[in-house]
């Protein structure tokens, strides 16, 4: 099963890389633009064949490597 | 006493603060990250550097490795863990002390001297120093911008965890003396038993005037004396 992981900061957190993307665009006359967050994207493919199993896995994977759960929320998509 | 240097792929800095624990007359060994067993130790130092490229999060990987279960058996057991700059975002990443990391505001690498505080001497780490003192420690890193949940930093001013504070040379803590964002300034804490101390600056790079000053021999002449 292949899954898509994706790792962005909490909205209470400050991004300052997603701020200087965000003021670049602007910079660039990109003037709808309203503001940008920066995050981490993951593909992940697992053996598993039990869809619950392989779910549960992934969601450790997050929560114990891919995710700072102090700083970060993630998402999971299945692919 | 005796004390041990976890060295990763990538770390940097585990040379000079062997030489630095050396001088202060503590039997150091070296102890490679996929060790499973660590030597007998009053004291583990993680030293500075990049583990692993700082790949993921600084100090995630490393803060994974064979050796950390060790650490973390020892630290329940009372022995003394001092963290430094990617020593210090390793040991939040193991969950030994709490808060994390981010980059550093101004998004830019940062290699200075800094003034930091001393907040609280009363413990096995900052005994020789002065309560409020100022010392001049180096900084060089790149997510160095401490924070952590409101109920925790409750906790960190309450029980007196807060090790130092970023300030200017008059002793000022504000937005103005503080190098990288952190939060209150801090750029170094306890865990709750206060055997543990992570902290971002440098006093390894600080034991000798011919390089640069002796602020940093205190912390080590505190921790042998202990």
């Amino acid at each position: 099963m292949k899954y898509s992981i994706t790792v962005t900061l909490k909205k209470d957190v400050l991004d300052p890389q997603g701020k200087v993307v965000e003021n670049t665009l602007k910079n660039m006359g990109l003037n709808s633009l309203k503001s940008v967050r920066q995050g981490k994207y993951f593909e992940i493919e697992v053996e598993e064949k039990n869809e619950k199993v392989a779910d549960k896995e992934v969601t450790q994977m997050c929560e114990k490597l891919l995710a700072n759960l102090i700083i970060e929320d993630y998402k999971i998509n299945k692919l | 006493m005796n004390s041990s240097v976890i060295v990763f792929p990538g770390s940097n800095c585990d040379r000079d603060i062997a030489v630095a624990l050396e001088r202060m007359q503590f039997k150091n060994k070296m102890v490679w990250h996929k060790d499973t067993t660590l030597p007998k130790s009053d004291l583990i130092v993680i030293p500075g550097g990049f583990s692993y490229g700082d790949y993921l999060r600084s100090g995630a990987i490393a803060g994974k490795s064979l050796i950390v279960s060790e650490i973390i058996k020892a630290a329940n057991s009372g022995c003394l863990i001092l963290g430094i700059c990617n020593g210090f975002q390793i040991l939040t990443e193991t969950g030994l002390l709490k808060g994390t990391l981010l980059r550093n505001k101004n998004l830019k690498f940062i290699s200075k001297d800094v003034n930091i505080k001393v907040i609280n001497n009363e413990t096995k780490f900052t005994s020789k120093y002065n309560s409020n003192q100022i010392l001049k420690i180096n900084i060089a890193h790149n997510e160095g911008n401490y924070f952590t949940k409101e109920n925790h930093l409750e906790e960190l001013n309450k029980e007196n965890l807060i090790a130092f504070k970023y300030c200017d040379e008059k002793g000022v803590v504000n937005d103005r003396s503080n190098p990288n964002g952190a939060l209150k300034n801090i750029a170094g804490i306890f865990n709750a038993k206060k055997n543990i101390l992570g902290m971002m600056p440098h006093p390894e790079r600080m034991i000798d005037k011919m390089i640069s000053n002796t602020d940093g021999i205190n912390l080590f002449s505190s921790l042998i004396s202990k």
